[in-house]
C-alpha cells in the first residue's frame, strides 16, 4: 500500500501566534502576581486570631533527683495564674529539655552563620552513642494541669533512646497550655545535672533502726557467749540424727553423698549449709568414712573445697583429704540432678544430705535418694520445696531452722549470739504486730505506714 | 553391677529402628531426643545402660555448653568488650564504639585470683577473691530481704482483726485477717530456738507447725500440678513429635 504524506497540522506562522499568546499570558499573570492591592487576581484569606495565651508557669526549678542512683532531674514549677484560678482554662503542660554545654565541642559541627547552634557529641569522649544538641528543645512530657513537679528519669544504658547521662546539664522549661490552644513559656531553669547517691535517706528509719537495733542485739549476745554464758538452743530432730547419720553410713561402709543444692555463693542457705558440711566433714574425718560433694556451682565448689579441706586439718587428719572429695558436675538443673542420682545408686549412698537452695530437682534426688535405701537429711529455705523433702525425707529442716543447724552443730559464739539475738529480734516484731493490728483496728494507719517501703 | 545382654540388643534395636524412621535429619533429631527421653525415664525401672548413657551425654552437653554461653555471654561482652571495646566488634558490635571502662580490670583481677585455685603452690590466693564475693553479695542481699522478707511481711500482716463494714460485721474478711494473724503469730513462735517450746509457747508453737504443714500441702499439690504438665509436655513430645499420633 504506497504511503501518504501526512498534511502538517501546524504551520510556522500558526506556531509563532501561538507562542506569543503563551507569552502574553505569562507576562499578564507575573505583572498581576507583583501588584500591591486588592485586585481581582487576589484572594482575600482570613486568618483567625491568635489565640490568648495562658498566664506562664513561674518559678522553675531543676535539681538532682534525691535518693536515687542518678539519671534523674525533678523539675518544680509554680502553677500558672490561670490553673485552677484567674480564666482557669489550663489544660497541661508541657516540659521540654535544651542541654546546657559546657564539655567538649567539636568545630565541624558548627554550622555556619549560626553561633548558638553547638553540636555536643559524646564522640569527643570517645563515644558515639548518644549526642545532645545545644538550644534544640526537646519535648519530654505533657503533665496534666494542677501539676507543679515532673520527673525526668532517664535510661541508664547509653544505646537507650531516653539515655539521661550522669553529670552533663541541662536547663528546662515549661509550655503552660490552655483550652484554646494558647501557649505561655515559663522561664528557663539554671542548669542541673544527674547523679547517684550513695545513702537513700528515706530508707534511713526503715532500714536503719532496725540493723542498728539487731546488731546491738548480736554484739551483746555474741559478747555472751564468747564470755562462757550458756545459750539455751532447743533440740531439732533433724540435727540430732546428723552424728547417727555419719555412724549408720561408717558401719555400712558406705559414703556419704552431701549436696550443696542449686544456689550461689551468696545464697544465705548455701553458706548454712557450708558451714553444716564443715561439721559433717570433721566427723567424716574421724570416722574414715567416704564424703562425696558434687557441686552445681564452680564459685560454691571452691568455697566448699576450702571448707573441706580446712575440716580435714581441724579433724586432724589432712593427709585423708583428696581433691575430688568435692567436684564439679555442671550448670544445667536436670544433667546435675541425672548424674547425683546416678551417683546415689552406684555408689550406694549410706546417708544423704540435701541442705542448701533447691528447685525442681528436690524432690527426683530425694526420691531416688529413698529407692536407693539411704537415710535422708534435707533442709532448705525455699518454701516449695519443702513439702518434697517431708515427704520424701527422714529428716527436714524447715526454712529457719537450716540457719540454726549450722550454729547449733558448730557451736561457735558468733553463731550462737546472732541466732539468740534473731529470736530476741522476732519477739521485738511480733510486739510490732501486735501494735499494728490494734493500731490498724483503731484507724492508726501511722504504725502500718511507719513499715510501708516506698523506694 | 550385673549385665543384662538383653539390654544391649534392645538398645540395637532402638537405635537402628530410629535410624530407619528417620527420613530427614530433622527427624533423625526428633527420633534421637525421643531416644534419650526414653533413655532416662528408663531410671524409672532401674539404673541400666542407656541411663547411663543419656546421663553422661547430658552432663557433658550441658557442661560444654554452659562454658561456651558463659565466654560469650560474659566475658567477651562484660570484660573484653568493657576493657577494650573495639575488640568485640565483629561480635558485639552495639557496644564497640563506648568508651573504655577501666573499673573492670578489678573483676578480671579477682577472676584470675579465682583461677590460682588450680595452682598447686598458691591456692590461698583464691580465698581473696571468695571472700570478697561472699561478702559483696551477702552485703546486696541484705537490704533485698529486709524489705521483702521482715518489712513487707510486717506490713501486709498489720491488719484489723475485727472488720466493721457499713456499720455490720464483715465476718469473712475478719475470718481471713484472724487467719493470717495467728498464722503469722503462731508461724513465728514455731521458729524460736532459744526457748523450749513448752506450756502456753507450746500449744503456739504446735499451731504454728501446723499452719506450716496445710501449707505446705497445698504447695505439693500446686507445686506436683507445675510437675505433671512438664511430664505432659515429654509426652507430647513423644506421641506428637515423635511418632505423629497427637496433631
Amino acid at each position: 500500500m504506497p504511503h501518504t504524506p501526512t498534511p502538517p497540522y501546524t504551520s510556522p506562522a500558526r506556531l509563532l501566534a501561538l507562542g506569543m499568546v503563551v507569552l502574553a499570558m505569562l507576562w499578564a499573570t507575573l505583572t498581576l502576581a507583583q501588584t500591591p492591592g486588592d485586585t481581582a487576581a487576589t484572594v482575600a484569606v482570613e486568618t483567625a486570631p491568635a489565640p490568648q495565651p495562658p498566664l506562664p508557669a513561674t518559678g522553675i526549678r531543676a535539681y538532682d533527683a534525691p535518693n536515687d542512683g542518678g539519671h534523674a532531674i525533678t523539675v518544680e514549677w509554680t502553677a500558672s495564674g490561670d490553673d485552677g484560678q484567674g480564666r482557669n482554662n489550663v489544660v497541661m503542660y508541657r516540659v521540654l529539655r535544651t542541654p546546657a554545654l559546657r564539655g567538649p565541642i567539636s568545630p565541624d559541627s558548627v554550622p555556619p552563620g549560626d553561633p548558638s547552634y553547638r553540636l555536643f557529641d559524646s564522640r569527643a569522649y570517645g563515644t558515639a552513642a548518644w549526642r545532645f544538641i545545644e538550644n534544640q528543645w526537646d519535648t519530654l512530657a505533657d503533665v496534666p494541669m494542677g501539676s507543679t513537679r515532673y520527673e525526668n528519669r532517664g535510661g541508664k544504658q547509653r544505646a537507650s533512646n531516653d539515655f539521661l547521662p550522669d553529670h552533663i546539664e541541662f536547663r528546662y522549661k515549661v509550655l503552660t497550655i490552655n483550652d484554646a490552644g494558647g501557649i505561655a513559656e515559663s522561664e528557663v531553669s539554671a542548669p542541673a545535672s544527674a547523679s547517684g547517691q550513695y545513702l537513700h535517706t528515706g530508707k534511713l528509719l526503715h532500714i536503719g533502726i532496725p540493723v542498728v537495733i539487731f546488731l546491738a542485739l548480736v554484739l551483746y549476745f555474741i559478747n555472751a557467749a564468747k564470755s562462757g554464758r550458756e545459750l539455751y538452743i532447743r533440740p531439732l530432730a533433724g540435727i540430732n540424727a546428723v552424728d547417727e547419720a555419719i555412724g549408720r553410713a561408717t558401719e555400712m561402709n558406705r559414703p556419704i553423698l552431701y549436696v550443696l543444692g542449686l544456689g550461689a555463693a551468696d545464697e544465705i542457705a548455701t553458706i548454712a549449709s557450708l558451714t553444716i558440711l564443715s561439721r559433717v566433714t570433721k566427723k567424716v574425718a574421724e570416722h574414715r568414712t567416704e564424703l562425696l560433694v558434687p557441686c552445681y556451682d564452680a564459685v560454691v565448689m571452691s568455697i566448699a573445697q576450702e571448707t573441706v579441706k580446712q575440716a580435714y586439718l581441724d579433724a586432724g587428719r589432712p593427709d585423708e583429704y583428696k581433691d575430688d572429695i568435692v567436684y564439679f558436675v555442671t550448670q544445667e538443673q536436670f544433667a546435675y540432678v541425672a548424674a547425683v542420682n546416678g551417683t546415689m545408686l552406684r555408689r550406694q549412698t549410706a546417708t544423704n544430705f540435701y541442705l542448701g537452695v533447691f528447685f525442681a530437682e528436690s524432690l527426683i534426688l530425694a526420691e531416688t535418694g529413698s529407692i536407693a535405701g539411704s537415710i535422708q537429711i534435707s533442709g532448705t529455705d525455699r518454701t516449695t520445696q519443702i513439702p518434697f523433702f517431708v515427704v520424701a525425707c527422714d529428716y527436714t529442716l524447715i526454712g529457719e531452722e537450716l540457719f540454726a543447724a549450722s550454729a547449733y552443730l558448730s557451736r561457735e559464739p558468733k553463731l550462737l549470739g546472732t541466732l539468740k539475738a534473731q529470736d530476741y529480734a522476732k519477739a521485738i516484731f511480733l510486739g510490732v504486730l501486735i501494735a499494728g493490728c490494734v493500731g490498724a483496728a483503731l484507724q492508726w494507719q501511722w504504725i502500718a505506714r511507719t513499715f510501708h517501703l516506698s523506694f | 553391677m550385673e549385665r543384662r545382654p538383653i539390654w544391649y540388643l534392645v538398645g540395637l534395636i532402638a537405635v537402628i529402628l530410629a535410624f530407619a524412621v528417620s527420613t530427614t535429619l530433622r527427624g533423625f533429631y526428633i527420633t534421637l531426643g525421643s531416644f534419650l527421653t526414653l533413655s532416662i525415664l528408663s531410671f524409672l525401672y532401674k539404673d541400666n545402660i542407656f541411663y547411663k548413657a543419656a546421663e553422661h551425654l547430658f552432663v557433658g552437653v550441658s557442661a560444654g555448653y554452659w562454658m561456651v554461653m558463659g565466654f560469650w555471654s560474659v566475658l567477651i561482652p562484660n570484660l573484653i568488650g568493657k576493657l577494650h571495646p573495639p575488640l568485640v566488634r565483629p561480635f558485639v558490635p552495639a557496644i564497640a564504639d563506648q568508651p573504655p571502662s577501666y573499673w573492670y580490670f578489678i573483676p578480671a583481677v579477682l577472676g584470675l585470683m579465682l583461677l590460682w585455685r588450680l595452682s598447686p603452690k598458691w591456692p590461698w590466693i583464691s580465698r581473696w577473691a571468695l571472700a570478697f564475693i561472699v561478702g559483696t553479695t551477702a552485703g546486696l542481699n541484705f537490704i533485698r530481704y529486709m524489705a521483702s522478707d521482715l518489712l513487707g511481711q510486717i506490713n501486709s500482716t498489720m491488719v484489723p482483726l475485727v472488720v466493721i463494714e457499713g456499720g455490720a460485721l464483715d465476718t469473712l474478711t475478719s475470718m481471713s485477717n484472724i487467719v493470717i494473724f495467728l498464722g503469722v503469730f503462731c508461724g513465728l513462735i514455731y521458729f524460736f530456738f532459744s526457748k523450749e517450746h513448752k506450756g502456753a509457747f507450746g500449744v503456739g508453737s504446735r499451731i504454728g507447725i501446723w499452719i506450716l504443714m496445710v501449707t505446705f500441702g497445698a504447695g505439693f499439690g500446686y507445686t506436683v500440678m507445675a510437675r505433671i504438665s512438664l511430664l505432659v509436655g515429654r509426652f507430647q513430645f513423644l506421641l506428637g513429635d515423635w511418632l505423629g499420633i497427637l496433631s
